[in-house]
């Protein structure tokens, strides 16, 4: 027994011991939190930045409003969300905010014997659509939009997110720019009071439902869409034309933007002019701490950022997102140099 | 010699007092334990109540009780009301136990009275393994089996039948979602099934046999037994099984949540989506930014500890009552 006891005891010293240098192992993988959009991207970037370097990262998809709440109780480096903080406010909290990468929002449906790219809608028929003013599949507005296809006697099921999302925000963003009403009833946010629908959660949740109502229209991140091989839909953009979503689309949306209009390069894509631009194209941002605490953390993670800027273009296009252009990535290392500082004023960053 | 053996004795009392004294302080201790492991359990819930009421002041003094009576939930206004999930909740629990009632109360006849009896361990396994499902089980299934068979079959079904029948058709209206009010019902009322089940088998296994075996000598027939000596000497059993079984269904979250459509609005129709307390609290808390919003959240979830707290404490009620009646 007595034996018994003090092998346990060894046991137990050595598992505690095991778990405390796994601990310390895990102290040196950046830490993040944030928006389940660019979730698939991040993922690839950091396996690929892990076999390079060895440092990895933990980052939790745990959406964008949980990204900023864990970056202001400092839990995390660095927060992620694709709604864009406003000027004031980075500049009360002290954080920087930056793009990393560039997607589309694409509406997807559930209709028999329509294919993807079939059906074409516009800005205002897609509000129309989502505030409940169309509630049926063979309404006028749709079929004039599409003499061609062949349009069911069935109602809409509406499908959105029922919980908060960037991606939300960017939909709603773009529908309140098409629409009047939809901008006066139920206006822009990550959650919003949704006049019609059925709610599900993340894009995943959005993607499994429109795939099991029949008669159903959602809208989810391009690549959710094309895993899930959902009927996606094109659009007519500002400029009146049909549009594909493709990363050409999204990045022509991205090329007509101007990024320094905004403090923290805080533009939304949503209905950019251009013939060839996707309307509902979106970007997600990075947020750290100006004078971050942990200097070395922060450290680690902005030479991951600046290495996914400059190797990770390939395949940010491989999962159909669309890479920062040159003189935007520029511009954000700049930024770095002169505002992301240690307690002497020395900057974190100093280039690859 | 006899200074000896006086030495032997005082020696045993000093023995025996030790041990004595021993056995007082173990018992000391092991009764402190339990009563603090007692007490353990009574600080956890005060400190849930208590973090729950300092959580949600901040929406309960902004809305007062118009919290309760409001159906707008608008985050973007910050406008928030507890009626839609409230409804949604009480109504899903409801019909929830008006199916799952009497099929619980028809399988534990069954399985007292009339299954032959090699079937009877089978059966009553069966019904328990429906409660060791997880809930995130019944909801995948839900979603995936249940509610596309309910939309393509049941729904468009039912809706045809009670087309043009005033009330019918405005609880049955269209379009048929396959996920929605009822839906969640449904598989609610699977998963309280176990629950009343085995609580109503127990509790007509505490009915004396002579009471039985004297009805069937005056020519009762089985569902006169069942009707009238059975089941009103286990009415208020059944009930606490009854409670315990809707304190589960309103709290039920994951299944829920899957299958319900999560929509903040009350609708007449049975078919269209709702939402639940708990449901809406899994959906929105990680993603609810600004303080309003998340102490709203705080006060549903007090809401539903209020509500639950009262039906258990009617379970408990009843079941004692019927237990104190078993024992005279």
């Amino acid at each position: 027994m007595r034996h018994f006891i003090r092998s346990a005891v060894v046991a137990i010293a050595m598992a505690a011991a095991s778990t405390i240098s796994i601990s310390a192992a895990m102290a040196a993988d950046i830490s993040g939190a944030g928006a389940t959009f660019p979730y698939p991207i991040y993922a690839k970037w950091a396996d690929a930045y892990k076999k390079e370097t060895g440092i990895g990262l933990n980052y939790q998809s745990i959406g964008s409003g949980g990204g900023i709440k864990q970056i202001k109780a400092k839990t995390v480096t660095f927060g992620a969300s694709d709604a864009p903080l406003k000027g004031e406010d980075l500049d009360s909290i002290g954080l920087a905010q930056f793009p990393m990468v560039m997607g589309g929002i694409v509406p997807v449906v559930n209709l028999e014997g329509v294919k993807p790219g079939e059906l074409v809608l516009d800005g205002p028929v897609l509000a129309d659509i989502f505030v409940g003013k169309i509630t049926n599949w063979n309404d006028e507005a749709i079929k004039k939009l599409n003499p061609d296809v062949k349009l069911p006697d069935q109602a809409i099921a509406v499908v959105h997110r029922s919980d908060g999302s960037g991606t939300t925000f960017n939909f709603s963003y773009y529908l309140a720019d098409v629409s009047a009403d939809w901008k006066s009833k139920v206006g822009v946010n990550t959650a919003l009071e949704w006049p019609v629908g059925i709610g599900a959660k993340g894009n995943e949740g959005v993607a499994n439902n429109v795939a099991q109502t029949g008669g159903a229209i959602g809208y989810v991140e391009y690549a959710y869409a094309k895993q899930n091989k959902l009927i996606y839909t094109d659009l007519i953009n500002k400029d009146g034309k049909k549009v594909e979503p493709t990363a050409a689309a999204f990045s022509a949306a991205a090329a007509n933007a101007d990024w320094s209009s905004k403090p923290g390069y805080g533009v939304i894509l949503a209905n950019q002019a251009g013939a060839e631009s996707w309307p509902m194209t979106s970007a997600t941002w990075i947020l750290v701490y100006k004078k971050p605490d942990d200097t070395a953390a922060t450290g680690e993670a902005l030479k991951f950022f600046a290495w996914s800027y400059g190797k990770g273009d390939e395949m940010a296009a491989g999962l159909d997102y669309v890479p920062m252009p040159d003189a935007v990535v520029k511009s954000v290392e700049e930024m770095w140099a002169k505002d992301i500082v240690d307690s002497n004023g020395k900057p974190i960053y100093s280039g690859m | 010699m006899s200074a000896v053996s006086e030495a032997v004795t005082s020696s045993g009392a000093r023995t025996r007092e030790a041990i004595v004294r021993r056995f007082a302080l173990t018992d000391t201790i092991f009764r402190t334990a339990t009563r603090l492991s007692a007490i353990l359990v009574l600080v956890l819930l005060g400190g849930v109540a208590i973090s729950l009421i300092t959580g949600s002041w901040q929406a309960l003094s902004k809305f007062g009780f118009s919290f309760l009576t409001t159906e707008s939930w608008n985050p973007v206004t910050e406008n928030f009301g507890a009626l839609a999930p409230i409804y949604g909740t009480i109504v899903t629990s409801a019909i929830a136990i008006l199916i799952a009632v009497p099929i619980g109360i028809g399988i534990a006849v069954f399985l007292t009275e009339l299954c032959p009896r090699p079937l009877r361990r089978p059966i009553g396994i069966a019904v328990e393994l429906l409660a060791g499902i997880p809930s995130i089980i019944y909801g995948i299934w839900g979603l995936f089996v249940f509610a596309p068979f309910l939309q393509t079959t049941v729904q468009p079904f039912v809706i045809w039948l009670f087309h043009g029948i005033p009330g019918l058709n405005g609880l049955f209206a269209g379009p048929p979602y396959g996920i929605g009010m009822l839906t969640s019902s449904l598989i609610l009322a699977i998963m309280v099934l176990p629950f009343i089940t085995s609580i109503t088998k127990d509790v007509f296994d505490t009915v004396p046999s002579v009471l039985k075996e004297s009805a069937y000598g005056i020519g009762c027939t089985t569902w006169e037994v069942t009707r009238r000596v059975v089941i009103p000497y286990t009415r208020v059993g059944i009930m606490g099984g009854v409670m315990l079984g809707l304190g589960r269904a309103l709290g039920e979250t994951m299944a829920v949540t899957f299958v319900i459509g999560n929509a903040h609005r009350i609708s007449a129709s049975l078919f269209a989506p709702g939402t639940t307390i708990s449901a809406t609290i899994a959906n929105e808390f990680t993603e609810a930014d600004g303080e309003l919003y998340t102490s709203s959240l705080v006060a549903l979830g007090l809401i539903l500890f209020i509500i639950t707290f009262i039906i258990l404490a009617i379970a408990r009620y009843m079941l004692l009552r019927i237990d104190s009646k078993a024992g005279a």
